[in-house]
């Protein structure tokens, strides 16, 4: 039944922008964490007589964003003041963009299926100021936290062209991964840094209307966002099979009850009176502004992605986990520039040091370890000088002391046995010691030989060089034993 | 003791100890005792404060010191611009305590120079008005003649100067609120052009038209000021930074051309008032300068695009006062839609409240574009005009007002009327133009008239020393 249906989707992404002081006062905009109303002044906190300055800094972070979601940027941008009243907007209207955003036409490219790229069509960014915080109590009534207030966000819209959870959850992720890589936001919906409307509408497949449409708000992961359109899909397609008509409105997401619910109807939906905000003249943005953002931009996730996999011969999936973050491509580029073995690279930043991490909860730019260390360490394995085994061994003692395998290596004698003559003198005891074996191995038991191999590592205390152990044992069963394997 | 009007010739005066600044100060202050109970020009002065500073300066003078910039000058600040240890109320109950956080860049330029900074002056609620009387403090009452309106809304700086109750004022002007109360009161008042002087600490009424001058007994005094005044801030984004040079506007008033506006002179105008400026002119014609006619054919739609304008900009920015983080609560306690209105409805005088509702309207869905978006285009229509009249003249001329003060209460309550007050002077506001009004020959009661010149933007100097010239001439 549900094929006879299908949903439009449009996201409307708030991302707060990591620019060192607010947007148009000098309060400085880190506030997390910090005391309720310590970081404000007359201005953010709209006493009468004070007037707002276009932090510039905000210019570029935009910009940056803008160009990376390949938006045509126009000559001439604008802010707007948008009225409502509440306490926590103490100018009773935001300052916000309105006709003559920072960005338009832009767009997201998403992996989908195999090698497919979907583009999603992102209409429009602007720059606005957040609001404060109001926090309702039972004891003594409703307090406000100006700390947040004009601190600078993105807002980024895009079409209504999503068609189901997934593919909201994809554009969220590649969103969040190119405003990392551009590193104009955290982006971190916990500590709200990212935040998301979702509009949707559901409509008879085939027909060229879009149906009524709803907002939902409240959404705090993107867990939510999946949960929230997928409960609001079934909940539109049995209100159509039923004959019914969907209100047009905005709702909350309520995730414990897993469910939506009306916040307010489209007839009490505000006019918000927008027009141009007099106390800032229009920005004007020149081209040459552009070339300069655009010719520091860094390469994008997706197009890192495709390159690490041509250049460096890693598998793809390797290549989408290292691009996720900028952080470890970066790694994973400067230990290759030093050692070239992506592939063992890539593996190691992958699984041993990505538990590490998680382990410790640390991140990548925190850690002890550098790319050069890591580089060293695959080089060691490569050259025979430590076994794999070892090395994993040795890695956790690296991340915590910062030390160069080589140093470690050396200190602890954990080199490997490679050298012939003392191999071969294992070999003979372990030999000699198990005289059973020589019968095993005469009657074709192969088994026998790990067996073998085993007690000699053993001895060596997993320091031989497996490789040159298999050699010589073969050597010596076939010329001391006649054994021919 | 005759205290003259001029800074210059106060400052002389404390030079050659004809006077103490104490002395002058108890001048003031007398004045005031005497008279402001009716008058109501003040809503504050800090005595204390006044007599520290003049008792100071006439040590220094009697140390044989020479006074340096504005010292021995004490001013009176408009009740909508912040100075450091008066309250800003903007008339306004919803402001009564409000202490402002910081201090208006203007203030404080004038303080460096050595100004004493004597009170606050009564005004119309938020800058809305043109007679003193939309004050939640009582009106204020023209010192030439006590049953007739001072103007406004800076009708207490104005009537201040007036009253010789000191040296000179600031005022504010969005829509000639500076030149209408100073044609009324028979004193200087000068508009720069928008962006001259810091907005900062001006508490908005309309951003786009709001702009800081002097109110002064004289053209040179408001020279002074404007001056020491007009200085880049980099904290107001629409502050002018480029520099007002003063040296390229000189003008001598023999071969200056004045450009009377065709539309200045409506039938309806004051009998009185057009007799007055036609011999003014005359004077001026006979002194050597040249007059010429121009036109400005849509000055009749500057009225409604200003007022359509200023509400709508008034309604956003008056739309933050709720008593909620500062100012005066009286309904502690109500739940948050019900304070809104409550606060709101107590705490804003009633042509404060009409503005906020047409502004609301004129910006409301579907009527943005009939409304807003044609007073813009009727704004750089008329910008375009001025311009062009201004290409055969230095400075267009004019009344300041089309009828003489009017008594108190006649107008109240008819705010078409009353807005009609503004007809001549709101164009400068518009087209960011500067602006003076200069007192001319009083009418045959004895009411002050005023003259406007008004000239291109940015050419602020070249309009003050034109003015200056034309001071003489025409108050003969």
């Amino acid at each position: 039944m549900i094929n006879s249906f299908e949903t439009v989707i449009g996201l409307e992404v708030h991302c707060q922008l990591k620019s060192r002081s607010k947007l148009f006062c000098t309060c400085s905009a880190q506030y997390s964490g910090a005391e309720p109303n310590t970081h404000v002044c007359p201005v953010c906190l709209g006493h009468p007589g004070v007037l707002p300055v276009f932090n510039k800094e905000v210019l570029e972070l935009a910009l940056k964003a803008c160009l990376a979601l390949s938006c045509q940027v126009p000559a001439i941008t604008k802010f707007d003041r948008k009225h409502y009243f509440y306490p926590d907007l103490p100018k009773a209207y935001q300052i916000t963009q309105f006709d003559e955003p920072i960005g338009e036409h832009g767009n997201l490219e998403l992996k989908g299926e195999g090698d497919e790229i979907r583009q999603i069509p992102i209409r429009r960014i602007h720059i606005e100021e957040d609001a404060g915080k109001t926090l309702h109590t039972h004891t003594s009534g409703s307090l406000v936290d100006y700390n947040r207030c004009s601190v600078p966000l993105l807002e980024i819209v895009t079409d209504p062209d999503l068609k189901n959870s997934k593919e909201a959850k994809d554009y969220l992720e590649t969103l969040r991964k190119v405003l990392r890589t551009v590193d104009v936001s955290d982006c971190d919906m916990e500590n709200g840094t990212l935040r998301c409307d979702v509009n949707l509408s559901v409509r008879k497949r085939g027909e060229s209307q879009l149906g009524i449409r709803v907002e939902i708000k409240n959404l705090n992961s993107f867990r939510s966002v999946v949960r929230a359109i997928e409960y609001e899909e079934l909940r539109h397609v049995s209100l159509l099979e039923a004959g019914k008509r969907i209100e047009r409105g905005t709702l909350l997401w309520d995730e414990e009850a897993g469910k939506t619910r009306l916040m307010r109807s489209k007839e009490t939906e505000d006019d918000y009176r927008y027009f141009p905000d007099p106390d800032l003249p229009p920005i004007k943005i020149s081209r040459e502004l552009i070339k300069e953002v655009i010719s520091k931009l860094p390469e994008l996730p997706l197009a890192r992605e495709k390159r690490f996999v041509k250049q460096y011969g890693i598998s793809s999936y390797n290549a989408s986990l290292l691009c996720e973050e900028r952080d470890f491509a970066d790694f994973f580029e400067e230990a290759c520039a030093m050692h070239a073995n992506p592939n063992s690279i890539s593996n190691w930043i992958l699984t041993e040091f990505l538990r590490e991490l998680n382990r410790s909860d640390t991140c990548i730019s925190e850690s002890l370890l550098k790319p050069a260390m890591l580089a060293q360490l695959v080089k060691l394995i490569d050259e025979g000088t430590i076994s794999g085994k070892i090395a994993k061994n040795l890695f956790p003692e690296m991340i915590a002391s910062g030390h160069s395998p080589e140093e470690l290596v050396e200190k602890s004698g954990l080199s490997q046995i490679s050298d012939d003559e003392s191999l071969r003198k294992h070999v003979h005891q372990v030999l000699e010691s198990n005289p059973h074996i020589l019968d095993d191995l005469k009657a074709g038991k192969k088994k026998a030989l790990g067996f073998l191999m085993g007690q000699i590592m053993k001895a060596t205390g997993g320091k031989a060089n497996p490789q040159k152990v298999q050699v010589l044992l073969h050597e010596i069963l076939e010329e001391v034993h006649s054994i021919r394997l | 003791m005759q205290v003259p009007l001029s800074i210059s010739e106060i400052q002389t005066a404390l030079k050659e100890k004809e006077f103490s600044c104490q002395e002058l100060l108890q001048s003031y202050l007398s004045q005031i005792h005497h008279s402001n109970a009716e008058i109501n020009a003040f809503l504050s002065v800090d005595e204390e404060m006044a007599q520290n500073y003049a008792r100071d300066l006439d040590q220094k003078i009697a140390g044989g010191c020479s006074l340096q910039g504005l010292e021995g000058v004490f001013l009176a600040i408009k009740d909508n611009i912040h100075a450091r240890g008066f309250e800003t109320t903007c008339s306004s109950k919803i402001l009564k305590g409000y202490l402002p956080a910081f201090e208006s860049p203007a203030v404080s330029l004038l303080r460096q120079e050595g100004a004493c900074i004597l009170g606050k002056t009564n005004c119309d609620e938020f800058a809305m008005g043109s007679s003193n009387e939309n004050s939640a403090f009582g009106p204020v009452r023209n010192p030439r003649d006590r049953d007739r309106v001072p103007g406004g809304s800076s009708g207490g700086s104005a009537a201040a100067v007036a009253a010789l109750m000191c040296s000179a004022a600031l005022g504010s002007d969005t829509g000639g609120s500076i030149r209408q109360p100073a044609a009324f009161c028979g004193v200087v008042g000068f508009k720069p052009t928008y962006g001259r002087i810091s907005r900062r600490g001006l508490v908005a009424f309309a951003s786009s038209l709001d702009q800081i001058g002097p109110i002064t007994h004289t053209v040179g005094d408001a020279s002074i000021l404007y001056k020491i005044m007009a200085k880049p801030d980099a904290h107001d984004s629409t502050s002018l930074t480029n520099i007002d040079n003063d040296s390229l506007c000189e003008v001598r008033l023999k071969g200056a051309t004045l450009g009377i506006v065709e539309e200045f002179f409506p039938p309806e105008l004051d009998s009185m008032v057009q007799s007055r400026l036609e011999s003014s002119l005359k004077n001026f014609e006979k002194a050597g300068g040249n007059l010429t006619r121009v036109s400005l054919p849509h000055l009749k739609y500057s009225l409604p695009a200003y007022y359509i304008l200023a509400c709508a900009e008034a309604s956003s920015n008056l739309a933050r006062y709720d008593s909620i983080r500062y100012g005066n609560r009286e309904y502690p306690g109500v739940g948050i839609e019900e304070l809104y209105q409550k606060e709101r409805s107590l705490g804003l005088g009633d042509e404060v409240k009409r503005r906020m509702i047409l502004g609301a309207y004129v910006l409301s869905e579907g009527y943005y574009e009939a409304f807003y978006r044609k007073a813009q285009k009727v704004r750089s229509l008329i910008r375009t005009e001025m311009e062009n009249a201004l290409r055969s003249c230095d400075a267009l001329v004019g009344p300041t007002t089309p009828t003489l003060p009017f008594l108190l209460g006649s107008k109240v309550s008819d705010p078409m009327e009353m807005y009609y007050s503004d007809l001549f002077t709101v164009i400068a506001n518009i087209t960011s133009a500067p602006a003076i009004s200069i007192p001319c020959q009083k009418s045959e009661d004895a009411l002050p008239v005023g003259i406007q010149l008004i000239g291109k933007p940015f050419e602020d100097s070249k309009i003050l020393s034109l003015a200056e010239a034309v001071e003489n001439l025409v108050n003969p």
